[in-house]
């Protein structure tokens, strides 16, 4: 029972802190919110009986990639202006098309999923088993991800690497 | 603990309303920085699916999907992070409708 | 003497090509010199080969070089001579000489003096390749030579954009002829593995039996070229406009030789035509056909050498007819005396146009007898000649002709009958010109007669029309001995009378007026069937409803290229598209996420309709 009324509190609080990064005008303000919501989304992972997810959630995702963001905007000083511009482009008749879209797709996405029923194990997945699926049947997918990894480094020191030097 | 447990649909809802505001933000948003945050939740969304899809068998593969889509996002952050470096440095702007040299 | 057979052609080719490189800077007595001089040189060549040939008439060979190698065929530019070539050459040398002479004053006045004597030098030459090969690709050579320098000499003054079309034309026409002689040599090479002349024959009479489909229509598609060349029925329109040119080049091209190459290509390939029957008894209707259309539209032109023109059409068709019954001897014969008396005819009407400031229709003139007397005299030898009166060259080779059709078995006496009316027509004709021409009262001023290099040619052409029929050609070895036996004594006296009765008829109508036939002519049956004879019998306007107009106009249609149109419109799809589609690239990502968004619920709800209607 307490997991169910955790599970509920979590999702509300990854949902709303989603919504209120999406419409910030700072981006620092949305990143904070945006790792708010990485957090509730740990919290559900974890009440759902995968504990190496939520770790995982909460290291890569709330950690590092985030944090890769903050570095980025502290570089980029963007200031007051650039926040008050920001604000000025959240106007309905900018979003009114965009939601209307979103809103079909989340209709369809819901009639989809409403035949969906059970409940998930309680049964923990731990770290070990992922482990053992990992290095074992999906060693290609690991070969894969080691790959796009390391394109992304690359790419993105070719990328910053002429930022850098340009800048001298 | 049996019946009592969190229902799959529920967080499945969770998920796609995740997604959905994702794809909102994605599209009513003109700054790079918060288009990468936008794809960062769609990301996110996915990856609670599988788990979640992972937890309802009992099966490591949800977790070992998310781990996969991890690496994707952290990847496409890094590039995406060095890109807004260079959108910055030629075009003085964030805004992409002002960066659209591509138009036909 | 037989070695230097090779200058004879070479000669008349040298001269032309000095002439062509230096035209710009020789003067004129060196231009004539040079056109003149080869082209004499040549026939005095010519002629002491004929005198040995005549000691001895052995045929022979000479190769000089292989002209090509290519498999199994290797035509050489190789030269074969027997009585047929000696005749041939002596007419084109000989003839030809007379008509360069002529030409030096005729064109005396005419800036492109150097021109002139190239191309005709040129010719000569083509020509005696042609009558010289010794394999039909050499033949053909010298056939398309021959038909190159035509079309340049016709078009010869062609600022006149007419003389240009009248070119085209006859170049065109005798095209359609060139393709089927073409096909027909493709035929010969692919059946019987040469090109070789003799060679060509002889494996023709080894592998074919006579009456054989493959000879008749190898036969057929050479006759096709001999029409297109000699200007027979249904190819013979080019020649009358040909006329355009200067008038020796009619006399010495559209009268003389080249017009005759036809009837040389079937004497050459009478081996040939003897195992196709069928294809002799075409050329023989071909001929009669072609000599009677020609005859009655040489009655009512006023041109006087569109009546020439037509008057050759007709004799040709005499030769064609002559070839058709086997009487080969008798059709080259008259091609000689043909060449004789025809080149006269032309050389004196050039004359005449030459001193009435190019005055072509003959009821403008009159009364010339007695201020060209020259003129008159080989007008009326020509004539007398042309219309086969008794002791003229002209009687001797019809008469040949008309007897030996007559014996032909069958269709024989039909024919005989036909050259008799086609006799008549051609007396009729001729004198209608000689008295309109020259009797009468005098209608233009003239600026006297001819001078020597007019004269002289004249003279010489007379002489030989008068006793041409006295030569003994050397044809026996090449040709197949014609039966002996003579026809009846009334069938000779008939041919012999009815030129006679032309000749009256025609000085009943056009000289004493005794015989009015305006009534006749003014009828209306009578209108309608002269203009119909006047204009050739429609065929030109046959040809200009069936074939000239749909070209123009399906060229008209294809200068908007309507099978491209297809691809252009999808060209033109695909540019609108992509137009639609570069509109949509606007730069704005939104736009683009927006797409896809879109696309994505779009191919969401396809799914999910499957998935219902499936389950």
């Amino acid at each position: 029972m307490l997991e169910i009324t955790l599970f509920y509190i979590a999702a509300t609080i990854a949902l709303v802190a989603t919504v209120l990064a999406m419409t910030r005008a700072n981006a620092i303000h949305a990143l904070i919110y945006l790792i708010v919501s990485l957090l509730a989304v740990a919290v559900i992972f974890f009440l759902i009986g995968a504990p190496f997810a939520a770790a995982l959630e909460i290291v890569i995702y709330a950690g590092a990639i985030m944090v890769l963001f903050v570095f980025v905007i502290m570089m980029l000083n963007l200031g007051e202006e650039g926040d008050a511009r920001e604000r000025g482009l959240l106007q309905p008749k900018i979003w009114a098309g965009p939601a209307l879209l979103s809103l079909l797709l989340f209709a369809e996405l819901l009639y989809m999923i409403s035949t969906i029923e059970g409940p998930v194990s309680s049964q923990e997945v731990t770290a070990k088993e992922v482990g053992l699926a990992l290095f074992g049947p999906y060693v290609l997918a690991v070969e894969i991800a080691a790959m796009l990894l390391l394109a992304g480094l690359v790419g993105s020191y070719h990328l910053g690497r002429r930022y850098l030097e340009r800048e001298e | 603990m049996d019946g009592l447990n969190i229902p799959l649909n529920h967080i499945l809802l969770v998920s796609t309303l995740l997604f959905s505001i994702g794809m909102l933000g994605l599209m009513i948003r003109r700054n790079i920085i918060f288009i990468l945050m936008s794809l960062e939740v769609m990301l996110n969304a996915a990856a609670l699916a599988f788990v979640a899809a992972g937890a309802h068998w009992g099966q490591p593969d949800g977790q070992v999907i998310f781990l996969l889509i991890l690496s994707v996002a952290a990847a496409e952050v890094a590039v995406g992070l060095g890109l807004v470096l260079q959108v910055q440095r030629r075009f003085k702007t964030l805004d992409m409708d002002d960066a659209n040299r591509m138009r036909g | 003497m037989a070695e230097m057979i090779w200058l004879v052609p070479l000669l008349p080719l040298l001269s032309s090509v000095l002439l062509m490189l230096g035209s710009a800077s020789f003067p004129r007595l060196l231009i004539a010199v040079l056109g003149v001089g080869s082209v004499a040189s040549a026939a005095l060549l010519t002629m002491s080969i004929g005198m040995d040939f005549l000691a001895d008439p052995q045929p022979f060979q000479m190769t000089l070089w292989t002209w090509m190698q290519v498999g199994n065929f290797s035509p050489g530019i190789a030269f074969y001579f027997d009585g047929l070539t000696l005749v041939m050459m002596s007419v084109i040398t000989g003839v030809g000489f007379l008509i360069h002479l002529f030409s030096t004053e005729f064109m005396e006045q005419d800036s492109s003096y150097a021109r002139y004597f190239a191309y005709l030098n040129m010719f000569v030459a083509a020509m005696l390749v042609l009558v010289m090969a010794d394999n039909l690709l050499l033949l053909y050579l010298g056939w398309e030579g021959v038909g190159v320098c035509s079309y340049l000499l016709v078009g010869f003054w062609y600022q006149n954009s007419a003389n240009g079309q009248a070119a085209r034309k006859a170049f065109v026409v005798t095209r359609i002829g060139d393709t089927a002689m073409a096909l027909g040599l493709f035929l010969l090479f692919t059946e019987l593995g040469t090109l070789n002349i003799q060679g060509l024959v002889g494996a023709a009479n080894q592998q074919w039996q006579v009456g054989d489909t493959l000879p008749l229509i190898a036969c057929l598609l050479l006759l096709g070229g001999a029409v297109g060349k000699s200007a027979q029925l249904p190819l013979h329109t080019w020649l009358p406009d040909a006329m355009a040119g200067p008038t020796p080049v009619s006399a010495l091209i559209h009268a003389a030789t080249m017009v005759t190459a036809g009837v040389y290509l079937i004497a050459r390939t009478h081996g040939l035509f003897l195992l196709a029957p069928t294809a002799m008894m075409v050329v023989a209707v071909i001929g009669l056909a072609t000599s009677l259309m020609a005859a009655f539209t040489a009655l009512m032109q006023s041109d006087i050498k569109r009546i020439l023109a037509y008057s050759t059409i007709s004799q040709i068709g005499y030769m064609f007819l002559a070839l058709g019954v086997g009487a080969w001897a008798a059709g080259i014969f008259h091609l000689m005396t043909h060449a004789f008396f025809k080149a006269l005819l032309f050389l004196g009407s050039g004359a005449i146009i030459h001193y009435l400031h190019h005055e072509h229709n003959i009821f403008k003139m009159g009364g010339l007898r007695s201020k060209m007397p020259v003129t008159f005299w080989s007008f009326m030898i020509g004539s007398a000649a042309l219309a086969a009166l008794p002791m003229t060259s002209g009687f001797f080779s019809k008469d040949q002709i008309l007897l030996q059709a007559y014996q032909l078995p069958g269709a024989g006496p039909w024919l005989w009958l036909g050259g008799l009316l086609g006799a008549l027509l051609t007396a009729v004709y001729s004198f209608r010109l000689v008295f309109v021409v020259f009797f009468g009262e005098a209608k233009t001023q003239t600026e006297g007669d001819t001078g020597w290099r007019m004269a002289v040619p004249l003279v010489v052409l007379c002489t030989l029309s008068l006793i041409g029929g006295y030569f003994v050609i050397p044809l026996d070895q090449v040709f197949p001995a014609s039966s002996g036996d003579h026809p009846a004594h009334w069938v000779e006296y008939v041919s012999i009378s009815v030129p006679l009765a032309g000749v009256l008829l025609a000085y009943l109508i056009f000289h004493s007026g005794q015989l009015n036939v305006d009534r006749l002519v003014n009828s209306s049956i009578g209108q309608s069937l002269r203009q119909f004879w006047h204009s050739g019998w429609g065929i030109d306007w046959l040809y200009d409803v069936l074939l000239v107009r749909p070209y123009y106009q399906l060229s008209r249609l294809m200068k908007g290229e309507p099978v491209d149109a297809f691809y252009s419109l999808v060209v033109a799809l695909n540019q609108t598209f992509n137009h639609w589609l570069a509109e949509s690239q606007t730069g704005r990502m939104r736009w683009y996420v927006a797409s896809m968004v879109a696309g994505l619920i779009l191919l969401l709800t396809m799914a999910l309709q499957i998935s219902l209607e499936a389950g």
